[in-house]
């Protein structure tokens, strides 16, 4: 029904159509401002480009990148090699692309992980209130106070250097940010009128979390996700870059860095273009998140 | 809630957090693949030894009487002997800690001293090109792989121009060790050689960690600047005919400040994080170079007595920032 309330208003004026598609979420309203905003969409073309490496990397490598050359070990960027060989010979360019498989799909991964436990258990929390809603909190509050960074340390180095758990130490710190969301979020729903009468039915609380609290409390989950990844891909690389993450011999970008480390002197280019390749992906995730917290939070709006 | 009443709260949470490091850390260590009595008897040493040495250490008791133990310990300020060094951790971190504070300290100026400036003017000329360059550079500060930025700059100012040092907090012999800080000491002491040599090796890891700072500290101004430009009492200074320069900065400025306090105070948790970071890159002697070669030696009491410090610092840390945001808000100091 809203759909054909929304083409009665017209296509001229799409911000005037606030009515809520799916899922709380007017995504014809977020395309019309995002297209709106360049910097977000170079983010999105970013983003773009990079799916497009993940999933055409066996065709856009122009090398195998784990494939020895000791003949051209070490040589600077050609024709042959856009981006150089590393210390082994193997393509640069041919690992970057592959690194793409590996770097991008933890940051999805670490913020898919805690955005899931942290929005049930933040939803829930706020649902059911009183002393179980105090002590999640108090509990969230003590792990907010632990410096995350530090703590990915200490787990990561305790699970033993891999990078799943890596991710999974990344992922445990970052689960509060969430929790606050969806428990703001749930604390002002609890009120609305279809969620009363879906505890009056006698609903059970995960049914209400999954039904209404969830799909209603989406924006501002997807504005902090979408901000998330670029961190998230900044510390896995980080952590693969103090020797926490992945291991030899994993095509992985902060770990490339890491090896091109020894060679920085006298061949820029190998620590060079790994670390280009974080920060370009880490760029579109933020510039994209920038430009849709600029829509969602009302109190930006128009400035 | 009154003043005081949020300082007890804080402090009682205080009290939970580091209560809860302990337990991580406890828990951490046990979870660690390896048996601490065979590492400390020796790989060959025969099992009534090896038990021995488990009774010795405390292994063979419940875990919550060896909990309660490490807690004794970590009371007493006895973090273990680290593996690597042979020391006592405490010890290690004590000699390590003036020289990542130093860093810090100097990459939060920097990113304080450009990232202020840059916001407010990102903010009055708000949409125009100024304000686009601005936002590009913070987003890409805030995008910028710490460890990667550094290995640039070395690249740049040491190998190719030979004008910065790439690594290490000095040439020559230390200044007199008064507060630990190099180019502090150097200062104090009047040992002009040896602050600019202090000075020279702190520019570039200082550049590294702060550029990724300015972009948070820019972003934060920014967008107080904008909610504080909206206000009434910037529309009724503009009205009574102040000059432009007087309202930024006398009336907008010094109200978008007060936020930015505590923004800036979380920012210290990052500052930690990059940090380890930049202090592995330039080898320079900290708490974060200590850490990461600890973790390749696994060298776990060293580990985890870097976290039990680094998570109590950070708490105290937010701890004082809060406490003096509270102060200079009138606001809350009023209702309080």
């Amino acid at each position: 029904m809203a759909a054909t309330q929304k083409t009665a208003l017209g296509e001229s004026d799409p911000a005037a159509s606030a009515a809520p598609g799916v899922g709380g979420i007017d995504w014809r309203y977020i395309r019309y401002r995002l297209r709106r905003s360049p910097l977000a969409m170079l983010g999105l073309a970013i983003i773009a480009f990079a799916a497009i490496l993940i999933l055409g990397a066996p065709w856009l490598a122009p090398y195998d990148p784990n494939r020895l050359d000791l003949l051209h070990r070490l040589a600077p960027p050609s024709l042959a090699h856009l981006f150089g060989t590393d210390e082994v010979g193997r393509d640069l360019l041919s690992r970057i692309i592959y690194g793409s498989r590996v770097s991008i799909p933890v940051g999805l991964a670490v913020v898919g992980i805690s955005m899931g436990a942290g929005t049930v258990l933040g939803a829930f929390s706020g649902l059911v209130g009183g002393r179980t809603d105090t002590v999640i909190m108090r509990i969230m509050d003590v792990v907010l106070s632990f410096p995350s960074f530090v703590m990915a340390i200490a787990l990561a180095a305790a699970l033993g250097p891999d990078l799943v758990n890596a991710m999974l130490a990344i992922a445990i710190v970052r689960i509060p940010f969430y929790v606050r969301l969806a428990r703001g979020q749930a604390l002002a729903l609890r009120e609305r009128p279809y969620v009363k009468a879906a505890i009056s039915f006698g609903a059970r609380p995960l049914t209400i979390v999954r039904r209404h609290i969830v799909p209603n409390a989406l924006a501002p989950i997807i504005v902090q996700s979408t901000l998330d990844i670029g961190g998230a891909i900044l510390t896995a690389s980080a952590l693969s870059f103090i020797g926490l993450g992945a291991q030899q011999p994993t095509a992985e970008w902060g770990a490339m860095v890491s090896n091109g480390r020894d060679y920085l002197l006298d061949q820029w280019w190998y620590p060079t273009f790994p670390g280009l390749a974080i920060l370009v992906t880490a760029v579109g995730f933020n510039l994209l998140g920038d430009g849709l917290r600029d829509i969602f939070d009302p109190r930006l709006r128009g400035r | 809630m009154s003043f005081a009443n949020v300082v007890r709260r804080r402090l009682i949470l205080l009290v939970f957090v580091v209560f809860g490091v302990s337990l991580v850390t406890f828990a951490i260590s046990h979870m660690i693949p390896g048996d601490p009595a065979r590492m400390m008897a020796g790989e060959r040493a025969s099992n009534e030894v090896v038990a021995h040495m488990r009774a010795v250490l405390g292994l063979d008791k419940p875990l919550a009487v060896q909990y309660l133990a490490y807690l004794r310990h970590l009371a007493q300020g006895d973090l273990g002997i680290s593996i690597l060094t042979q020391r006592p951790v405490l010890d290690d971190l004590v000699l390590f800690f003036p020289a990542t504070i130093e860093l810090a300290v100097a990459a939060l100026l920097f990113a304080i001293l450009l990232g202020v400036p840059l916001g407010v003017l990102s903010a009055i000329a708000k949409d125009r090109a100024v304000d686009q360059v601005t936002r590009t550079l913070s987003v890409t500060g805030i995008s910028t792989p710490a460890f990667w930025l550094g290995l640039l700059l070395i690249y740049l100012f040491y190998g190719r121009l030979g004008i910065f040092p790439g690594s290490g907090r000095i040439d020559g012999p230390p200044p007199l060790h008064l507060t630990g800080f190099y180019t502090l000491d150097a200062a104090l002491t009047g040992n002009w050689p040896a602050l600019a040599s202090a000075l020279a090796h702190l520019f570039l890891p200082a550049l590294t960690l702060g550029f990724v700072h300015l972009g948070i500290v820019t972003r934060q101004i920014r967008s107080a600047m904008l909610e504080v430009l909206q206000e009434d009492y910037v529309r009724t200074a503009k009205a009574s005919g102040l000059s432009r320069a007087q309202i930024v900065l006398d009336h907008a400025l010094r109200n978008a400040l007060i936020p930015s306090v505590t923004m800036i105070g979380l920012a210290f948790g990052d500052l930690l994080y990059g940090a380890v970071l930049t202090e592995t890159v330039f080898a320079w002697p900290g708490m974060g170079n200590y850490v990461v070669q600890s973790i390749a030696a696994l060298d776990f009491p060293a580990i985890m007595g870097f976290t039990v410090v680094a998570s109590t610092a950070y708490v105290l840390v937010n701890l004082a920032v809060d406490l003096t945001y509270m102060f200079l808000d009138p606001q809350i100091r009023a209702v309080g």
